[in-house]
C-alpha cells in the first residue's frame, strides 16, 4: 500500500490543499501510471491535472517534485520509494495553474530573449556538443534547484545553457559573436557555478561539460574545435 | 492582416510555419503542449532520402518506386514523386539548420539501412533524429517569433472549426490554462499528428495526440480515407502505459529477428525472404510475428552481433533505453519484442497541394493521408512530415481569401468546450483492438463495429469520437481484400479492383463510405 500525498489547487488564485490518496496495486510501475489509475479509477469526478505526453522521459511534460525532489513522472518508480508515502507537487519556480500543472513559459521567453537561433548555415560540430545539448527536454528540472534562478530575473539557467551551447558550438559569423554576448549576458554573469544542476537533469545532460566547453568559446574565446583556432 | 492558424507544433507545424513565415507570412502555432512535448521528438531511426552518399548508386526514381511499392499501390504517385524529389533538398536543408546528424569520414551524410530499401538512404542523429531534428527547427522558427512572424499559442486545444459559407473561415480554441475559449479567424492548417487517442496505452507514441481534433473535424464533415490502414511496428516493448518502440534502426544496424518454440530458435525473417529478411516492410513482418506468436513461441530481437562502435556511435540512446526499461543489456543478450500500434497512414485526406476536401483548410503531417498508402516505410513519415508542411504552407501563401470573422474571444458555451471521459476512451479502444488487429476479418469487425454503435455517449466529444471509429471499423469491413497493413484472412488476396482510396464521411449523423479513384482528394482552392 502506497499513500499518495498531492498538493492540488483549483486555480492560481485557489490556496492549495493537499488530497491523500491509498494506492494498492503493484509498485513496478511509474508515478505517471499510478497517477494516470488514480484519475481514471478513484479521483473520477475530479481528476488531477498534470502534464504527459511521451510516457518514456522523451518530452519533459510531467515534471513535478516527488519527494521534494524534481523528476519526471513517468521516469520515477514506485518501487523505489520503500518508505510507501509518495509526495507530489507541482514545480516551485513557475507560475502555479491547476494542480500539478505550471506555467513554464517563462523558458521559452528567456530562450527569446537569449537570441536562440542560427541565421546562417550551422557549421558543423565535431565534439558532439550539439548532439548531447539538443537533447534538452525544457523539463525545467534543473531551474528548480539553481540557486541563482528565478522567473523574471535575466539569468536564464541551465535549461538555457543547454540550448545555448548548442548554437554556440554551431555558430559561424555574425551568429557567433551575437550568442557569445547573449551568453554572457543571459548565463555566465549569473551562474555561481554550483553545479546543483549537474546531477537532476532526467536527460542525463552533462551541464559542466557544456559549462566548460561554452565558457571555453563565448568567455575565453579559445575557439576550441578542430581547425577553428585562430 | 492575413494570419494562418496552425493546428500542432511538431514536425509538420513547425515545418509550415517556418515555410510561411520565411515568405514574410504571419501564423499562430496553437499546440496543446509545446514543441518539445510532441510526438516528433520521439522518432529514433532517422529521415529519408536518396542522397547517395554510401557508393550505392542510389537514386530518387528507386526511393519512389519502393516508397509506392512499400505503401503497396495505394499512395498518389504524383505526391510520392514530389516527395521523393524533394527529400534530398530537405534532408540538406535541416543539415544547415544545425541537425547533427552522423556523418562519414569526408563529412557527407552517412546512411542506414530501413526496412523495405534496398539501399542505404535514412540519414540519422545516432538514435534520437526526431528529437534532433525539433531542436533545430524550434530554434529556427524562434527566430521568427521574436520578429512577431510567428506567434505561439501553447496549452491551446482546437475545439472545432468556424465554417461560414461552405469555407473554413477560422477555428475556435480553448486556454487550457485558463479555460477560455477563442475565435481566431484566417485559413486553417491541421498538423495534429497520429490517432493514437483511439488505442489509449497501446501505441508508440504520445497520449497528447487525442484524436480529438480529427474527430472534430470528422463530425464537422471533412473528408478522411483509408482509416483502416493502421500501422503495427514489428518490434515494440510493453513499458508503463504504452508499447515502447525498438526502432527499426536496431535491425538495420544488424538486429536479427528469432521465434523461441521448444527451445529451438528460427531466424523466420530471414529464412522466409532471403533478400530483404528483417526488413521486409513493416506489415510483412508483424504478419510473420503474428504467425509465430499465434502459433505458440516467443519473439525476440537479436542485437548480439551489433559491433561496439555501432552501439556508440549509432545506437547509444536505444541500448540505453533497453536497459532500462528491460534491465537487459541488448549487446549481450537477446530480448524480447512484441508488434505494437505505431503509425495512422489514414486520415485526413488531402491532395497533392494539401488541400482537404473543405476550402480554406489544409493538413500535414502523420493526420494527413497523402504518401504512405497502405504501408509506410521506416523514416518516411518524417519526411512526410516536414514536406507536407512545407507544400501545405507554399499552397496556402497562393491563396486569396477575404475574411470572413474577427478575432475575439468567444463568450458563450460550445459544446465541444469538453473531452471523452476516460472510461469512455477505454471502452471505445478496447474494442477497436479486438476488431482492427494485425489479423482481421469481417465476424470480427462486424463485432466490434456492433459494440461501438452500442456504446453510448455522455457528450460531444465522446460522439465525435465515436463516429471517428465507426469509420475506422466500415472501412476495414468495406475493403474486402488485403493490401499492406489490412490484411483480412478471409480475403487474403490483394485485388486491382480496390486499388482506390476508402472515403469516409460524416453526413446526417451516419458515417459514409465510398471507394474513390487514388489522387481525387481535396478541393483546388485557386478555383473556389
Ligand atoms: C516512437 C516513435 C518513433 C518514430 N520514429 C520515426 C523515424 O525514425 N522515422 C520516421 O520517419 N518517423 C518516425 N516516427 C513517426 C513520426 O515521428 C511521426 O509520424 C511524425 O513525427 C508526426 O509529426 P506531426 O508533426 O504530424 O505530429 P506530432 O509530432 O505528433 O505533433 C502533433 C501536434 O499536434 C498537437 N495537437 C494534437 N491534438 C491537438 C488539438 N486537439 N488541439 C491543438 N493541438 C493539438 C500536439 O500538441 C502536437 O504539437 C516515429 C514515431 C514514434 C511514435
Ligand atoms: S551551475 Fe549552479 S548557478 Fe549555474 S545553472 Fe547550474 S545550478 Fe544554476
Ligand atoms: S538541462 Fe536537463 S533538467 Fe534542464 S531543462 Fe534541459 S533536460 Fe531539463
Ligand atoms: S510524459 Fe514525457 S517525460 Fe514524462
Amino acid at each position: 500500500m502506497i499513500k499518495f500525498e498531492i498538493l492540488r489547487r483549483r486555480s492560481a488564485s485557489d490556496p492549495p490543499y493537499t488530497a491523500t490518496v491509498s494506492y494498492d496495486r503493484d509498485a513496478d510501475t511509474t508515478v505517471a501510471e499510478a497517477l494516470t489509475y488514480i484519475n481514471a479509477e478513484i479521483l473520477t469526478d475530479d481528476p488531477v491535472a498534470w502534464e504527459h505526453s511521451c510516457r518514456q522521459k522523451k518530452c519533459g511534460a510531467c515534471a513535478m517534485l516527488i519527494n521534494g525532489v524534481p523528476k519526471l513522472a513517468c521516469d520515477a518508480w514506485l518501487r523505489d520509494y520503500p518508505e510507501g508515502v509518495i509526495r507530489l507537487a507541482p514545480l516551485r519556480k513557475f507560475p502555479p495553474v491547476r494542480d500539478l500543472m505550471v506555467d513554464r513559459s517563462v523558458m521559452f521567453e528567456n530562450l527569446k530573449m537569449l537570441g536562440a537561433w542560427l541565421t546562417e548555415n550551422a557549421d558543423g560540430d565535431t565534439e558532439g556538443t550539439a548532439y548531447d545539448a539538443s537533447r534538452c527536454l525544457q523539463c525545467g528540472c534543473c531551474l528548480e534547484v539553481c540557486p541563482n534562478f528565478y522567473a523574471g530575473g535575466k539569468f536564464s539557467g541551465a535549461a538555457a545553457l543547454a540550448p545555448a551551447s548548442r548554437l554556440i558550438s554551431e555558430a559561424q559569423g555574425a551568429d557567433r559573436k551575437r550568442l557569445y554576448g547573449a551568453y554572457n549576458e543571459r548565463f555566465y554573469r549569473g551562474c555561481g557555478k554550483s553545479l546543483s544542476c549537474r546531477n537532476i537533469c532526467p536527460a542525463g545532460i552533462d551541464t559542466e561539460r557544456l559549462l566548460v566547453s561554452s565558457n571555453a568559446a563565448a568567455v575565453w574565446k579559445r575557439l576550441f574545435r578542430r581547425g577553428k583556432k585562430k | 492582416m492575413k494570419v494562418i492558424n496552425i493546428i500542432g507544433a511538431g514536425l509538420a507545424g513547425l515545418s509550415a510555419a517556418l515555410t510561411l513565415a520565411e515568405k514574410g507570412i504571419h501564423s499562430r502555432l496553437i499546440s496543446v503542449l509545446p514543441s518539445e512535448r510532441a510526438q516528433s521528438v520521439l522518432a529514433e531511426g532517422g529521415i529519408n532520402a536518396a542522397l547517395d552518399t554510401m557508393g550505392e548508386d542510389d537514386t530518387r526514381e528507386l526511393h519512389f518506386e519502393e516508397t509506392m511499392r512499400g505503401g503497396v499501390m495505394l499512395a498518389d504517385p504524383a505526391a510520392v514523386k514530389a516527395l521523393t524529389d524533394g527529400a534530398p533538398g530537405i534532408v540538406e536543408r535541416l543539415a544547415a539548420l544545425g541537425v547533427p546528424f552522423n556523418r562519414n569520414p569526408d563529412g557527407s551524410l552517412m546512411l542506414r539501412s530501413f526496412g523495405g530499401q534496398k539501399k542505404k538512404r535514412t540519414a540519422f542523429a545516432q538514435s534520437s533524429t526526431g528529437k534532433m531534428i525539433m531542436t533545430s527547427l524550434i530554434d529556427a522558427v524562434r527566430r521568427y517569433e521574436a520578429d512577431g512572424l510567428v506567434e505561439r499559442l501553447s496549452h491551446h486545444t482546437m475545439i472545432r472549426l468556424l465554417i461560414k459559407d461552405g469555407v473554413c473561415a477560422g477555428v475556435r480554441v480553448r486556454d487550457d490554462y485558463g479555460g477560455r475559449l477563442y475565435d481566431y479567424a484566417g485559413t486553417v492548417i491541421i498538423a495534429c499528428g497520429g490517432l493514437n487517442g483511439f488505442f489509449p496505452g497501446i501505441t508508440t507514441g504520445t497520449d497528447a495526440n487525442s484524436g480529438m481534433a480529427a474527430s472534430v473535424l470528422f463530425a464537422q464533415g471533412v473528408k478522411f480515407a483509408n482509416l483502416e490502414m493502421i500501422q503495427y511496428h514489428p518490434t515494440t516493448i510493453g513499458i508503463p502505459g504504452k508499447r515502447c518502440l525498438v526502432s527499426e534502426a536496431a535491425r538495420g544496424e544488424g538486429g536479427r529477428l528469432f521465434s523461441l518454440k521448444d527451445g529451438v530458435r528460427s531466424y523466420f525473417m530471414e529464412e522466409r525472404y532471403p533478400t530483404l529478411g528483417n526488413l521486409m516492410p513493416r506489415d510483412v513482418v508483424s504478419r510473420e510475428m503474428y504467425s509465430e506468436l499465434r502459433g505458440g513461441a516467443e519473439t525476440f530481437l537479436d542485437m548480439t552481433g551489433i559491433s561496439d562502435g555501432t552501439w556508440e556511435n549509432k545506437l547509444s540512446d536505444l541500448r540505453e533505453e533497453i536497459i532500462h526499461y528491460l534491465s537487459l543489456d541488448p549487446a549481450k543478450e537477446p530480448i524480447p519484442v512484441e508488434p505494437g500500434i505505431h503509425y495512422f497512414m489514414g486520415g485526413i485526406y488531402v491532395n497533392t497541394r494539401h488541400e482537404t476536401c473543405l476550402p480554406g483548410l489544409y493538413a500535414a503531417g502523420e493526420c494527413a493521408c497523402i504518401y504512405h498508402g497502405a504501408n509506410r516505410l521506416g523514416g518516411n513519415s518524417l519526411l512526410g512530415a516536414v514536406f507536407g508542411g512545407m507544400t501545405a504552407a507554399q499552397s496556402v501563401s497562393g491563396y486569396r481569401d477575404r475574411p470572413r470573422l474577427t478575432d475575439g474571444a468567444f463568450n458563450g458555451a460550445d459544446e465541444l468546450d469538453c473531452a471523452p471521459s476516460e472510461a469512455f476512451s477505454a471502452s471505445l479502444g478496447y474494442m477497436l483492438r479486438e476488431g482492427l488487429g494485425i489479423v482481421r476479418n469481417d465476424s470480427g469487425i462486424r463485432a466490434a463495429l456492433e459494440n461501438v454503435q452500442m456504446l453510448g455517449y455522455g457528450n460531444a466529444a465522446e460522439r465525435a469520437k465515436k463516429a471517428l471509429a465507426e469509420a475506422m471499423l466500415y472501412s476495414a469491413l468495406g475493403r474486402m481484400e488485403s493490401r499492406g497493413a489490412h490484411y483480412r484472412e478471409d480475403f487474403p488476396e490483394t485485388f486491382e479492383g480496390f486499388r482506390s482510396v476508402t472515403a469516409a464521411e460524416y453526413r446526417d449523423d451516419a458515417v459514409r463510405i465510398t471507394f474513390e479513384d487514388i489522387g481525387q482528394g481535396g478541393v483546388d482552392n485557386d478555383k473556389v
